[in-house]
This record gives structure tokens, C-alpha cells and sequence, in this order.
């Protein structure tokens, strides 16, 4: 039988990729990747809790339905500064992005 | 069978988080996130989301990740080789990755969670439909107004242009 741990576990275990691929990846679009991984994760654990204890309510869907809305937003916003970023320096290495260090 | 379905979506999900994770060329990882997409969306058939799992396909798949592809390809002549981590970048994010994984599955574990899904009395599609136009109407308008405002700023980013190299 499945029950909500096996699904909290999954979405943990998703999490730490995320968070890895953000950690370990110098490429700013290998990034967003990682973001995108760890925002499924969370929405994972969002419907995961409304499926198994929330009874009538459907809040989680609903929070996970915004979720993939900014989601989407956040990826269109982050290319474009990406692009912008590329012509400037003809990279995409978030290393080089220190111009506005203090 | 809930069991089989649930495993093979997982693995499936894990193999793509994993692939996104290991994969050195940034064309490879793209199609690893589609498979860990693709899994998701499986997923969430499993936990009774119909309308979520084909939101995911829609927007995540057929959307998000074609954006992610358009801008690797229009940063294709960035150097991939430069763009590797260091063995003690490595270790570093695997060492904390490895703490917060221990951290969680321990919590997650000792934590006693209802087994059994929760019944929903009403249709799932509909119920969502009247809480999105009902309790979470606000956020509903806002969330049109942020995608407008999203779609102008990213366009005027994104814009080439002329002098942008002596503005810096």
C-alpha cells in the first residue's frame, strides 16, 4: 500500500537533486533547471498532503496549480535575463556575473 | 497495482532528477528534466489530480521546457567544457545535498502520516473549478496580472539592443 510517506519520500529525494543541480552547476540555464526540479518537488508534497488528508478541500491543487503558473513566469523572466546576460558577455557562466559586487 | 504504477512513475521521475543532476551537456539535462516532468505528470494521475497532471504536461512540458530549450540553443556557442564543476565544488554541494536528504527522509520516517487517502465527496475538476473562481479569486486575478506583467518585461529584456555592450 502507498501511502503519503512514500510520496514525501519522493519528493525529498527530487528536492536534493534540485538542490544539487543548482550547488554544482555553473551554467545559469542548468540552474533554472534545478529550480524547476525543486518547484516539482514541492508541488509533489502540495497534492501528496491534499490527496491523503485534507478530506473536501482541494487548497493543495489549487496552491500547486499557482505553483506551475509562477513557475512558468519565473522561467520566461530568467531566459530573457539569461539572453541579455549572453550578448553582454558571451557566456552563460554564472561566475562571470559579478559586475554589481560591492 | 497503485504499487507497480507508483514505482515505475517514481523511478521514472528519479532517473530524469538524477540524469538533470549527473549530465554534463546542458542539451542532455534538458531532456532528463523532460522525463522527470513526464514523471511528475504520472504522478499526479496516481494522487486523483487529473487536471493537474494535464496542466503539468501543458504548461511544464509543453511550455516551460521549450523555453528552457530555445535558450540553450540560443546560447549554444557558450563553452560547455568551462562550464563543469570542480571536484571541490562536487563535494561540497554533495555533502550538503547528503545532510538535507538524511535530514528530511529522518523527520518524514519518524512522523506518522495517514495511510489511507482521504475521500473527496465532490468531482475533482469541478471542486477545483469553484474553488479557483470562488475562495481563490484574488489570487486567480493576480496570477493573470503577474503572467501580463511577465510577458512585457520578459519581451523588453530579451530585446536586442544596439549599444547594449558600452551602457554596462
Amino acid at each position: 500500500m502507498i501511502g503519503l510517506t512514500h510520496f514525501l519520500i519522493l519528493a525529498a529525494i527530487l528536492f536534493v537533486c534540485g538542490l544539487l543541480t543548482v550547488l554544482t552547476k555553473r551554467h545559469a540555464i542548468g540552474i533554472l533547471m534545478g529550480v524547476e526540479l525543486m518547484l516539482n518537488a514541492a508541488n509533489i508534497n502540495l497534492v501528496a498532503f491534499n490527496h491523503y488528508s485534507a478530506g473536501d478541500r482541494l487548497d493543495g491543487q489549487v496552491f500547486a496549480l499557482f505553483v506551475i503558473v509562477i513557475a512558468a513566469a519565473e522561467a520566461a523572466v530568467a531566459l530573457a535575463i539569461f539572453l541579455n546576460f549572453y550578448n553582454n558577455f558571451g557566456s552563460v557562466d554564472v561566475e562571470r556575473a559579478n559586475e554589481l559586487r560591492g | 497495482m497503485q504499487a507497480i504504477l507508483f514505482y515505475i512513475f517514481a523511478a521514472l521521475t528519479l532517473a530524469g532528477a538524477i540524469g538533470v543532476v549527473a549530465s554534463r551537456n546542458i542539451v542532455r539535462a534538458a531532456v532528463q528534466l523532460l522525463l522527470a516532468l513526464l514523471g511528475v505528470a504520472a504522478l499526479y494521475f496516481l494522487l486523483g489530480a487529473e487536471f493537474l497532471a494535464a496542466v503539468q504536461l501543458v504548461i511544464y512540458v509543453g511550455g516551460t521546457l521549450v523555453l528552457i530549450i530555445f535558450g540553450v540553443m540560443l546560447t549554444a556557442r557558450a563553452s560547455q567544457k568551462l562550464l563543469n564543476p570542480s571536484r571541490g565544488e562536487q563535494i561540497a554541494g554533495l555533502v550538503s545535498a547528503v545532510v538535507l536528504l538524511v535530514a528530511l527522509i529522518a523527520s518524514i520516517v519518524t512522523t506518522r502520516f495517514p495511510d489511507q487517502p482521504a475521500p473527496l465527496g465532490r468531482y475533482s475538476l469541478q471542486a477545483l473549478g469553484q474553488d479557483l473562481l470562488g475562495d481563490y479569486l484574488l489570487p486567480f486575478e493576480l496570477a493573470s496580472l503577474l503572467l501580463l506583467a511577465v510577458m512585457i518585461g520578459a519581451a523588453y529584456l530579451a530585446k536586442k539592443r544596439p549599444h547594449a555592450k558600452g551602457e554596462v
